[in-house]
């Protein structure tokens, strides 16, 4: 095959790349001299066409914009060589979609490709005529499409599969009314070609999630590819897929729940030799497969973490650094899960020194969780070591690492004397974060304060500079001012540089510290006291002087008093408050083998809503608001216990409220944000005195409704029986457990009827809905859509008893039509729930 | 699936750019470099991880042969897929060139998109095997001249003039005909072992393990099956025995592997009875398997090092290097560094008598000291003849007293090398078995050793 002439001409050379200015010349220039060859016959032209095309593209690639080329590249492009068929295609599909009427040009030539005889060009013909963008074309596209999918040859099939999609994102309609989901369903279960079944069954989870949130036949189809039968036959095959085709395999699977422990077997028996695999992603999908199997068989769950460790183990320290990564953030995340499975292996997650410093975050996260009674002084050595590290962030993620070990172990004498010996190093970063390290130990461990303190009373306050050192410095001095002989020397000089303490969080601490030095030591501390609040009360920072006001007045009112408030008896602090709460972590786990355990964020907070996910139940889940976020303050049972509240407050202000609780000064944060978290307590309880009557329950609605003033109240519903059935008023479910029982469950009832026009008004605001059910004890999980149509998820529970029902509702608006589906633990109460939710439902509105 | 891939040069140019799905605006190679070079976290600097987030676009990249390789999605994929995926289409561009650098690349643009084209449709994977891509795709590869490129890997160092090598093996397109329109009928098994050893200030090993993979490049016709013999002591597991147990005595007793994987292709049919993995290999460079040991080995060098106050504003550092393995081997691309003091101003050093060409710097920006070993004047690589021992002394010159405890200011040791034709795990290919097609049929078999440094380091 002869090469191109002048290969140099091209941006080959490591000069950047050809410029905007120069290059509308050359432009110009290209189109006179491809409109020469248009119509030429001569010998060589096909070469000196490849030239030109090549050029074209290279501008391309780099940015210039060449599509006012775009008539002379299609007369250009009658021809039998398929290289420069192939050239001509690349461009006609970069550029049909902003010139949608020179696309009209290519449509010719491309049809008719698609009746070639070579099987190469009819398919890549047709991907290029899919891959057009032009909505106003897509009548072209069904005719050679039907033809494609039936097509003798494996690839033009192939390319068809993918042409359906293509054609589905740019008409929908087009695409369903051809019934290509239909066909592709047909080959999936039937085609010879593994990459045309594979190509199908990745088109019809885009394709049905897409019109699940319309189409309930679509949700059918889409909850099909997940049957029995369809797994099956999936799996049987497994082996001729490639191994990306089986990734994508792998993830459906993990999302199948199995009837019974033998099929759980079966498939992990099946799968077994997966782990072996030299692709990390194969391997990733099969062990999510495994844990997600197993997770209520706990015995066997922990025997897939023993199974699994060493193939991850293998692949992390296999392949490209990259890859590698990858692996070590889930072997991280089930470290993080599971540390005591791990306890023996720590070796394995010692840094080496020419690692980047992302991958040796995780190794000493994962080392701090691993540690134990057996483990912790190899570990602790090691970590001393990274400690006078010459990369600084590590450095101190080491120190950081020795202290959490410390704070976790029970036995911690060997890590107090190696946390002193940091303070000994004289190197500005580790005394700063070894002080803050000494802090928080003699929080949990105040019985090591004679040691600790005769190490930190030789340090120079001088030489701390950080904020959060110096303030862990201060909150020393202050703590144990009577065994540090020159602690009120100390705090004299900081309080007479009061003006050159930039930090209000030193300053803050500076005035306590100053306080407890005072109670203690009060001859030699009244004058730097007065000097310390006079320098707090003209302070500019709000809370700096509002805490020497408080302190100034509390003083002035009784001293005594003052030292109780100030510096009460301390308990020592038995766990510090963890960053992540379960269910986040829940989450994440659920996400397995995905962006969320590399971004250790469940996906809803850095995915979009349009792009979550293309087939899980979750998605659905998340394109409508999720319970805890958008019904405020309704879901009052959910979000007012105590761990929950703390996640509400941000990490830094959660230590802050911490320390300084301990500190027992009177900066408190306020425990209870808003008057939202106050309202849904008094709603709470309210709730509570519904079950008292739950026959009647319409008083309770009654107070309800008056209690947040709203216009609307339901009527006592004097149509509906009283259900005979009890509601858990306090019920509780996360989403992801409603989702998770959503999936498992089948459906016990589905019916459709009539909501009143009063409802439908009221529906304008769907939060009056919730809050009218919540007040009938059923509560929602998630909610969303739009005018006319509205969906809602809800549950419940029989009181005194486990048993849940799980209730999709649909409202169509304009049909005044609801539809429900009720999945229930007790399907032979299902039928009494459906009633009870009915009856809530038509009161809704009613005045 | 997806949204776009491209590649970018060290100076952040859009070499090749394909965007499949019209997701992700324009800008993304733009956005994606001045976030990779300029990373900061938490107002930290450091190095960009190969997986961000930025306004809801996720940006996956690997860096091969000095190039970005970048994909962009805005669902929730799996990382491994894309990271896999990447270093997966780069392995095939190289089939295709040879050699895969900026330059090749320029110069083949047309053929990397025509290989895109193929690989991923709409965002989704349809093939990387270089096997079924040759029946797709069309354009020949302009094969650049090898000779003056340093190629990059480990089998790169079977091109420095080993008479033994063909030198142009690993470089050679899996597609283009050679000069003459002749194919040499060849295969290359190359068992790369990459160390990674610890050794306490006292010269006790504290971590160690070898990572290793058998690469295999096929030039055969016709994909004929091929049998591999490895050691038939070899064991799987390590069952019954504690991980790290240093004890058991190195040097003797089987080789037992942690763990281990295998490419798709591989057959274990017989690999439980007698070691023997039976394959058709693909076109182009795959592993066959990769393997972890952590037991015991011996260590190719030992390193001493000796750090000595002289004076308030002086010291002394000693460092001593042994190698440890038979004199007919050689260890090249020696480099020794160790990090000083940050108040060190200047460093003299001292080599022994008689030793020629090694070079040794004091790089003041990052204070550390480097020292590249020689083994005779004509090499152009530092290299190390095994048994040999050598010394440097520097003599240390500081801007302020140190405080006592020096050690901790200093070190760690580190040491890269490469060591053809020398294994630590002793694991072997016994024979590499050919089905054959006829008598006269006997291609070349290159079965290749070398050893290489992963983490080797000494503290102080």
């Amino acid at each position: 095959m002869p090469r191109p002439s002048h290969p140099s001409r091209f941006p080959s050379s490591p000069s950047p790349s050809p410029s905007q200015p120069s290059g509308k010349g050359e432009v110009s220039d290209l189109k006179l001299q491809l409109r020469q060859l248009a119509g030429s016959r001569a010998p060589g032209t096909d070469d000196s066409k490849r030239d030109l095309f090549k050029k074209v593209i290279s501008y391309m690639t780099v940015g210039i914009d060449v599509s006012s080329l775009f008539s002379e590249m299609v007369m250009c492009s009658a021809t039998a060589d398929i290289v420069l068929k192939k050239m001509c295609y690349l461009y006609v599909g970069n550029y049909a979609k902003v010139n949608p009427d020179l696309a009209l040009l290519t449509i010719n030539f491309l049809q008719k490709d698609c009746k070639d005889d070579d099987p190469m060009i009819r398919g890549l013909a047709l991907r290029s005529l899919c891959s057009l963008r032009v909505a106003n074309l897509v009548e072209y596209l069904v005719g050679p499409l039907g033809l494609g999918l039936k097509d003798a040859n494996g690839y033009v099939r192939m390319v068809a599969v993918i042409g359906v999609l293509k054609l589905y994102h740019i008409s929908a309609s087009t695409c369903v009314d051809a019934d290509f989901p239909t066909m592709l369903k047909h080959l999936m279960l039937n085609d010879p070609d593994s990459q045309v079944v594979a190509n199908c069954l990745t088109a019809l989870q885009e394709i049905w999630s897409a019109e699940a949130t319309n189409s309930e036949e679509a949700s059918k189809e889409r909850e099909a590819l997940l049957s029995k039968p369809v797994i099956y036959y999936l799996l049987n095959r497994l082996k001729e897929f490639n191994e990306w085709a089986q990734c994508t395999m792998l993830d459906m699977v993990a999302k199948y729940v199995p009837s019974d422990s033998n099929e759980i077997f079966d498939i992990m028996n099946l799968l077994e030799d997966r782990l072996q695999h030299a692709n990390g992603a194969v391997v990733l999908g099969t062990v999510k497969v495994f844990l997600q199997l197993t997770l209520s068989m706990t015995d066997v769950h922990q025997q897939v973490y023993e199974r699994i460790k060493a193939p991850l183990l293998t692949l992390t320290s296999s392949g490209s650094p990259e890859q590698s990564y990858a692996v070590l953030s889930h072997l991280h995340l089930l470290v993080m899960r599971a540390p005591i499975l791990f306890a023996s292996d720590y070796k394995h997650f010692y840094c080496q020194y020419n690692e980047p410093s992302y991958v040796k975050k995780l190794k000493l996260e994962m080392l701090t969780a691993v540690a134990n009674a057996s483990n912790t002084y190899e570990i602790v050595t090691e970590l001393c070591e990274y400690a006078a590290n010459v990369d600084i962030p590590i450095a101190r993620e080491s120190i950081r690492a020795v202290g959490k070990i410390a704070l976790q172990q029970y036995d911690v004498n060997a890590i107090v004397d190696r946390l002193l010996q940091f303070l000994e190093m004289e190197k500005d970063y580790v005394t700063a974060e070894a002080l803050v390290l000494v802090k928080d130990l003699l929080r949990k461990y105040p019985q090591w304060s004679h040691d600790c303190i005769a190490v930190v009373g030789n340090i120079s306050s001088k030489n701390v500079q950080e904020p959060k050192a110096k303030a862990a410095l201060i909150w020393m001095l202050g703590e144990y001012a009577q065994d540090m002989t020159d602690a009120p020397y100390v705090l004299e000089s900081l309080v007479e540089n009061w003006d050159e303490e930039h930090s209000s969080e030193v300053r803050l601490h500076l005035l306590t510290a100053v306080m407890k030095c005072f109670f203690r030591r009060a001859p030699e501390m009244q004058k730097t006291l007065g000097a310390a609040l006079a320098a707090g009360l003209s302070d500019f920072h709000q809370d700096v002087h509002d805490r020497a006001l408080f302190y100034y007045r509390l003083l002035k009112y009784d001293v005594a008093t003052a030292e109780r408030v100030v510096n009460p008896p301390k308990q020592a602090v038995s766990v510090f408050a963890d960053t992540q709460s379960n269910e986040v972590k829940d989450r994440i786990f659920d996400e397995f083998n995905s962006l969320s355990v590399v971004y250790q964020k469940p996906s809803y907070m850095f995915i979009d809503k349009e792009h979550r996910g293309v087939f899980e139940f979750s998605e659905e889940l998340g394109n409508l608001s999720i319970g805890v976020e958008s019904a405020d303050n309704i879901v009052a049972a959910q979000i007012v216990g105590a761990t929950d509240n703390d996640l509400l407050l941000s990490t830094e202000e959660k230590e802050e409220s911490t320390v300084s609780s301990s500190n027992g000064s009177a900066y408190s944060a306020p425990l209870y944000g808003g008057s939202s978290l106050a309202s849904s307590l008094s709603q709470s309880e309210l709730a509570v005195s519904s079950s008292i009557t739950p026959a009647n329950p319409s008083p309770t609605g009654l107070s309800l409704d008056d209690l947040l003033g709203l216009v609307s109240s339901p009527a006592p519903a004097p149509s509906s029986s009283p259900p005979s059935l009890k509601l858990n008023p306090k019920a509780a479910m996360d989403p992801a457990t409603f989702q998770q029982k959503w999936r498992q469950l089948p459906i016990s009832l589905s019916q459709e009827f009539f909501v009143n026009p009063q409802g439908l008004v009221a529906l304008m605001t769907p939060q009056i809905l919730l809050r009218h059910m919540q007040g009938q004890s059923i509560h929602c999980a998630a909610s969303g859509g739009q005018a006319p149509n509205f969906k809602f998820f809800f549950f419940a529970q029989k009181a005194e008893e486990p048993s849940m029902y799980l209730v999709e509702c649909v409202i169509n608006s304009s049909s005044s039509k609801a539809q429900v589906k009720i999945k229930a633990d007790d399907k032979s109460t299902a039928e009494a729930f459906l009633a009870m939710f009915q009856s809530a439902l038509s009161t809704f509105g009613m005045p | 699936m997806i949204s776009q891939f491209f590649v970018l040069s060290q100076r952040g140019d859009n070499i090749v750019f394909r965007d499949y799905r019209g997701e992700v605006p324009k800008g993304s190679a733009e956005i994606f470099f001045r976030k990779v070079k300029f990373w900061k976290e938490d107002g930290e600097e450091g190095d960009a991880p190969p997986i961000f987030n930025v306004d809801g676009v996720n940006y996956f990249h690997v860096k091969v042969a000095g190039l970005l390789f970048v994909a962009t999605t805005r669902v929730n994929l799996s990382p491994s897929l894309v990271l896999e995926l990447l270093q997966r289409i780069a392995r095939v561009i190289k089939d295709y060139l040879g050699i895969l650098n900026e330059d090749s690349l320029r110069k083949n643009f047309v053929l990397v998109y025509e290989l895109l084209d193929e690989v991923i449709d709409f965002g989704y994977v349809q093939t990387t095997s270089t096997e079924v891509l040759k029946s797709y795709v069309f354009n020949e590869p302009i094969v650049i001249d090898a000779a003056r490129m340093p190629s990059l890997g480990p089998a790169a160092i079977f091109m420095q003039g080993n008479k033994r090598m063909p030198g142009t093996a690993v470089t050679k397109s899996v597609v283009a005909n050679e000069p003459g329109g002749r194919k040499r009928e060849e295969i290359f098994v190359d068992i790369i072992e990459r160390l990674s050893v610890t050794f306490s200030s006292s010269g006790y090993i504290l971590t160690s393990e070898i990572d290793g993979t058998i690469q295999m490049k096929s030039y055969l016709t016709g994909n004929p099956e091929i049998r591999l013999a490895l050691n038939d002591d070899l064991s799987i597991g390590s069952s019954g025995r504690s991980l790290y147990d240093y004890s058991s005595s190195a040097g003797s007793g089987a080789v037992v592997l942690d763990d281990c994987n295998f490419h798709e292709s591989v057959h274990l049919d017989s690999f439980d009875i007698d070691r023997t993995l039976t394959l058709v290999p693909p076109d182009g460079e795959f592993p066959v398997m990769n393997y972890r040991i952590t037991q015991a080995f011996r260590p190719p060098f030992r390193i001493n090092t000796l750090i000595e106050e002289a004076g308030s504003l002086r010291a002394e550092v000693i460092i001593k290097v042994r190698a440890e393995f038979s004199s007919d081997i050689t260890a090249n691309t020696v480099v020794i560094q160790m990090p000083l003091p940050s108040y060190t101003t200047r460093v003299s050093f001292e080599l022994e008598p008689g030793s020629v060409g090694n070079t040794t710097d004091f790089k003041e920006a990052s204070r550390r000291l480097e020292w590249g070993l020689k083994k005779a004047n004509y090499s152009l690589f530092f290299s190390i003849v095994g048994g040999s021992e050598h010394t440097l002394r520097a003599k240390l010159t500081f801007s302020q007293e140190s405080h006592g405890n020096i050690t901790r200011e200093a070190g760690p040791v580190s040491m890269t090398f490469t060591i053809p034709m020398y294994n630590a795990s002793r694991l072997q290919v016994k024979y590499l078995q050919i089905a054959k097609k006829s008598k006269a049929y006997n291609p070349y078999r290159w079965v290749r050793y070398v050893t290489q440094a992963n983490s080797y380091v000494a503290r102080i």
